[in-house]
């Protein structure tokens, strides 16, 4: 089936490895995904905060150049928060012909027009889980991805808000398990995870760390008390700010989380034997070699961390710990230095 | 809210909040039962939780609710919207209390407003969105310390080839400020 894509700007840099893993996994599922001609962003949470109008119209531009395109199953965005943008777009311009009004005269200025309703905007996962479904998808597993645990993690805006009423979501708001089902599919084992739909934190890295850093911790905390090898996600943001933040996160709470977070389409494609290096593994900052060895599969290191520059012997004499005082005189230290005294 | 629009009298705080949020928003439905707060995953930061703010919208406490952060905490992850036992649609409420208390200059703390009027500076004129101009133009304004407290996760960002050095623009450039400029008049006219 072929489907217009809209990558949205996270998947054109800093998750890369998500589009590219994406596109990898599409061709073997007979998903042809045909890249939206010349998009633009959705405004993300920011645009919609300033002014309603220009927000609406600046989505409404994509979904208006979607629907020129003919002979597309729908529009599918890979990006939790386009997927809810170019839903919500679509759908208060349905409710408002006030607004739908008002965005078309702005579109006009660009020679578009959009009627609400003709673009069916889908989410990856809902495409992948419904049009291909659960058994296609298992029917391409050459590599099953068994003893590896998987904490399945949805984030918000793809179950949230039912647009149309209870039930209009493709998964359950509060305990979805569409991202389960699928890597049970691919043999992996998938752990309770109760906060499998709570909030990653979204902007407040920016605006409040101490804020971000409280929801990142309840769901790495989460992941690791339940075992996991690695988080799974389906969001760009999510996957930035569990995976970028969990330094930072451990520095502020002193705690030590190692919790690799991942695409689930990357995953997918070792599944279906692909090699690691077409998925884009190596760009998470977490190591996520631990997890992926359990699998047998090798992928490329993690960055180095900054070297801090070494104090060399001729500097001022700096005080030493006995530990250090002691390694250093070629002695062994007691295991209980009390017992040493008592001596 | 039909039954109030039928009395002959100046708009109230309630009606233009309700006015500016699109759809059937249902604020006038809210039984004050704390389900949202209870439900908010940053809900502790906030100095009034989404259940007082509606409460605050009634009384008219335009001020107070301007200034309050609780907005700028909503994280828009919609969870007290599909909680909401009235239906009252919480997070698009959050978005409208930012754009009246933008528009008046309402706002006690500028980090989140000025977070947002950068990154949407990069839209309009690139038509997608810089992650290193906006998270470096952002911190140099409200945060320049922090630099030194995420140098290594920036490094390791730019070493993955996470960071883009230059923004992409798109090639209907003219037709999308053409579009905006256009939206941003009809927005004022209303």
């Amino acid at each position: 089936m072929k489907y217009s894509y809209y990558p949205g700007c996270s998947l054109e840099r800093n998750a890369a490895a998500y589009n590219v893993s994406t596109l990898a996994t599409a061709a073997p599922l007979g998903l042809e995904l045909a890249e939206l001609d010349d998009w633009n962003c959705c405004g993300a949470t920011e645009y919609i905060s300033l002014n309603l109008t220009a927000s609406f119209a600046l989505i409404a531009r994509n979904l208006a150049i979607a629907s020129k395109e003919k002979g597309r199953a729908g529009l599918v965005a890979p990006c939790s928060a386009c997927y809810l943008n170019l839903r919500k777009c679509d759908k208060y311009m349905a409710e408002s012909s006030k607004l739908s009004g008002k965005v078309n005269t702005a579109l006009a200025e660009g020679g578009l027009a959009y009627k609400p309703g003709t673009v069916k905007v889908r989410h990856l996962l809902d495409v992948i889980v419904n049009d291909i479904g659960y058994d296609a998808v298992a029917s391409k597993v050459t590599r099953p991805l068994s003893g590896l645990k998987v904490a399945p993690y949805y984030g918000c805006m793809i179950v949230r808000p039912e647009f149309n009423g209870e039930g209009s979501s493709f998964d359950d708001p509060e305990q979805p398990v569409t991202l389960d089902r699928l890597l049970k599919a691919l043999g992996a084992e998938v752990v309770p995870f109760p906060m499998k739909a709570q909030c990653c934190g979204g902007h407040m890295t920016q605006i409040s760390d101490s804020s971000a850093f409280d929801m990142i911790r309840r769901l790495i905390k989460g992941a690791a008390d339940n075992g996991a090898d690695t988080i799974v996600t389906l969001c760009p943001m999510c996957q930035l700010n569990l995976d970028a933040y969990q330094g930072g996160m451990n520095a502020h709470y002193k705690t030590d989380y190692k919790m690799p977070v991942l695409y689930f389409t990357q995953l997918m494609g070792l599944a279906f034997g692909m090699d690691a290096s077409r998925l884009g593994f190596g760009s998470e900052l977490v190591d996520a070699r631990p997890a992926l060895a359990k699998i047998g599969v090798e992928t490329p290191p993690p960055p180095e961390p900054p070297k801090k520059s070494k104090r060399d012997d001729k500097s001022l004499p700096m005080p030493k710990m006995i530990a250090e005082t002691a390694i250093h005189a070629g002695t062994t230290i007691p295991a209980d230095s009390s017992q040493t005294s008592a001596r | 809210m039909s039954s109030l629009q039928t009395q002959a009298r100046a708009p109230t705080f309630f009606d233009e909040v309700v006015a500016s949020t699109p759809g059937e928003c249902h604020l006038d439905q809210c039984i004050q039962c704390g389900t949202c707060g209870g439900s908010c995953p940053s809900g502790a930061d906030m100095d009034h939780t989404p259940r007082a703010i509606f409460q605050m919208i009634r009384a008219g406490l335009k001020e107070d609710v301007f200034k309050s952060n609780t907005p700028w905490f909503c994280v828009s992850c919609y969870y007290c919207t599909v909680r909401c036992p009235q239906e009252v649609h919480i997070t698009d409420i959050m978005y409208s209390v930012k754009r009246m208390s933008v528009k008046e200059k309402g706002y006690d703390d500028s980090t989140a407003p000025d977070f947002s009027k950068t990154f949407i500076n990069w839209v309009e004129n690139f038509g997608r969105s810089f992650e290193l101009g906006l998270a470096s133009m952002h911190m140099i304004r409200h945060n320049p310390f922090g630099v030194f407290k995420i140098a290594g996760m920036g490094v390791g960002m730019v070493t993955k080839g996470r960071m883009a050095f230059t923004p992409t623009r798109i090639k209907g450039m003219n037709e999308l400020k053409a579009i905006l400029t256009k939206a941003k008049e009809l927005e004022v006219a209303e």
